[in-house]
């Protein structure tokens, strides 16, 4: 492991993760379903990704995977995730222990729901310092989450850390949740929808700090959600995932400016902003295929407008498209190398 | 005035949460008190609805934007203030004489999974208002009006044996579209439609909401939070902000220059596409709750032109030259 290590070192290549061909199935008693079906995609140190798709696309089982959180009758059945150098779809329970939650920590949408109503902030807070480092003097615990909560901008936060969760607003919740996933200075953050459970005017605000966060402390983050107009303020690159597989990536605004891949193209003049006011939206026909019935070849192909033969026969891999994203589609000629590395 | 289809006057709809007579009384001072904590959910709203417009209330969780929906569908009666139908007063009729108008107001749901009996399948499901509402229909003629709505939803009347689980939530949305057009309203009051919904699936129910009103003529009451939905597809829009209504404007008008500072930092939070991180207005401090009112503007603790009139005075509607009307007294004056 650590030759790898040192070799991307001496290569000059410090990528923060790297998630190669990932495939997560699901064990179901009337059969296996394929989750996610080849996953790829890299982050550099302090990058921000948005990973986008509609539900079940596979974006949360991506996210939860790179810190081994599929339980049961999930599992990952191959592929890599490396997060610097170290594949972490390979590594002991003991050892993904302490890189979760401590290294790379996570964010859910419902704060209510992640907070314990019924212990004080301050000890939910010094808990996860104890957790990961049990040497620590409880002093030293709460000077810690005394600095982070000023970080996430909590007024007052001696006070606040005697108080339970049901005393915050939802905004100031998902605050501390920031607040404690940034105890231990991870150097990943994944957000699972951090904002859709709350207001236009505090999303607004969450988002910004994170961005804030991101670049003060050097931290990767990788955004899940449905929300492209969310992702394209945010972050700097974006996955597309369509029915379990990436179906474009690149940079946000080149994405959102000049999308490839007839679904991104489809998602985008979907949305109310694409169309004048009063007109009809342009749909996408059909929905997404359930896991159990994704078709042969592109999994897109009943819903594309630009459907051919060979679409339903052969799964396309990842190409460039007409600028530099990465699409899969059999609309661009495919290249001779992998491309899934980007 | 009197030609609109619904009209509302100055309601109020609010919620008393003291609990029973024991939780109300309290003990200071050698004196027994007996307190009642109301929730202000709708304070003085007023506004019309022409026949075959789409009217959208936009605002954040908790300003009372479904409030108002429910109050006007008679789902809550108001505590003051007065609703019209098609120019006759209905917020003070019993149940009886208000059956006419039920027929005519229907409401749509935000969530197709919670809105849709489970046990039923949705020939039950759209049999039951058209028949309480049209006992005299023989069964083939409810049989032609339930295929009639399906095939107008975009769905297969064959479907209509099945249960609300074997549907995808868009199709469940499209059933509870029909439900409520089996009866042939004049107005839907429709609470977050697609919110539940996914964007390629939100763009067909929308699609199909904006057809129907043409092939119908209906009016909506669209209460919803994304913005960019309402910009889409409203004619007017209110903006509510606990239980007060700021600013109330056409449309168009609104969305390119909104006036009331509320209004200005909801617009400038919506998250854009293209342009990356957009400067949005900072709102000091947090909504305050609904039982314990401000005084004078309901805005004023978090308004950053608030002055020593803002605090006192409560500001009402008042309309602008290019239609919009505004609650506040800095647009009043001219101050910014």
């Amino acid at each position: 492991m650590s030759s790898i290590r040192s070799y991307i070192r001496a290569n000059g290549m410090t990528s923060l993760l790297e998630v190669k061909d990932l495939v997560i199935k699901f064990a179901l008693r009337t059969g296996e379903v394929t989750a996610t079906n080849g996953v790829s995609f890299t982050l550099e140190k302090g990058e921000r990704l948005g990973l986008v798709g509609e539900s079940g696309a596979g974006k949360s089982v991506t996210g939860f995977s790179i810190i081994n959180l599929i339980s049961k009758p999930g599992y990952i059945a191959s592929g890599e995730v490396n997060f610097l150098g170290e594949d972490l779809a390979r590594v002991s329970d003991e050892r993904i222990r302490s890189i979760r939650g401590n290294r790379i920590s996570m964010i859910f949408q419902d704060p209510m729901m992640t907070l314990n109503p019924v212990l004080t902030i301050g000890t939910q807070m010094t808990e996860t310092l104890h957790q990961h480092n049990p040497q620590m003097s409880k002093a030293e615990a709460r000077a810690i989450a005394l600095d982070k909560l000023r970080k996430v901008y909590i007024p007052s936060p001696e006070k606040r850390l005697g108080q339970y969760p049901h005393e915050f607003s939802g905004g100031m919740r998902q605050r501390i949740i920031i607040a404690i996933a940034l105890l231990t200075d991870p150097e990943l953050i994944i957000a699972d929808e951090p904002t859709t459970a709350l207001d236009v005017t505090i999303q607004a605000e969450i988002m910004e700090l994170l961005m804030e966060l991101c670049e003060t402390e050097d931290m990767g983050l990788i955004l899940i959600t449905h929300d492209l107009a969310v992702v394209a303020q945010v972050t700097q690159n974006i996955a597309v995932m369509y029915a379990g597989s990436v179906v474009e990536k690149g940079p946000t605004a080149q994405v959102v400016a000049d999308p490839q891949h007839p679904y991104t193209q489809g998602l985008i003049a979907a949305l109310p902003q694409s169309s004048g006011h009063g007109e009809r939206l342009n749909q996408i026909p059909g929905m997404m295929p359930t896991l159990k019935n994704i078709p042969p070849g592109c999994s897109f192909n009943p819903r594309c407008p630009h459907v051919m033969e060979v679409c339903k026969q052969q799964v396309p891999s990842l190409r460039s498209g007409k600028n530099s994203n990465l699409a899969a589609c059999h609309l661009y000629p495919p290249e001779k190398d992998n491309p899934s590395a980007r | 005035m009197t030609d609109a289809l619904l009209s509302v006057k100055n309601l109020y709809k609010h919620f008393d949460i003291s609990g029973g007579l024991l939780d109300q009384i309290s003990f200071s001072a050698g004196r027994l008190h007996r307190r009642r904590t109301l929730v202000k959910a709708v304070n003085n709203i007023s506004f019309d609805l022409q026949a075959g417009e789409t009217f959208s209330v936009v605002g954040e969780s908790g300003c009372g934007k479904s409030t108002l929906g429910r109050t006007i569908m008679g789902l809550y009666p108001p505590n003051a203030g007065e609703i019209h139908y098609s120019g006759n007063r209905i917020d003070n009729l019993d149940h009886k004489r208000l059956l006419p108008y039920r027929k005519k107001m229907q409401m749509v749901f935000q969530d197709p999974y919670a809105s849709l009996n489970p046990r039923k399948t949705i020939r039950q499901a759209l049999e039951a208002p058209l028949r309480y509402h049209n006992p005299n229909l023989s069964n083939s003629e409810v049989k032609d009006r339930i295929d009639e709505v399906m095939i107008q939803v975009g769905s297969d009347p064959q479907w209509i044996s099945r249960m609300p689980h074997e549907f995808s939530g868009g199709q469940r949305q499209r059933i509870s579209i029909a439900r409520a057009l089996v009866v042939d309203p004049d107005f839907i009051v429709a609470d977050e439609p697609i919110s539940a919904l996914d964007v390629s699936i939100q763009a067909q129910i929308l699609n199909l909401m904006m057809d129907l009103q043409q092939q119908r003529n209906l009016a909506y009451l669209f209460v919803a939070h994304d913005l960019s939905v309402v910009e889409h597809l409203s004619d007017r829009v209110g903006v509510m902000y606990l239980g007060s209504m700021c600013e109330l404007s056409e449309a168009g008008i609104l969305f390119e220059n909104p006036r009331h500072p509320y209004t200005q930092a909801l617009m400038s939070a919506i998250p854009k596409l293209e342009g990356g991180p957009s400067e949005h207005i900072r709102l000091k401090g947090e909504v305050p709750t609904p039982i314990n009112l401000p005084s004078g503007c309901v805005f004023h603790g978090r308004c950053p032109y608030a002055n020593a009139r803002c605090t006192a005075e409560n500001p009402q509607l008042l309309s602008l030259e290019d239609g919009r009307q505004v609650a506040c007294h800095g647009v009043e004056e001219g101050r910014f």
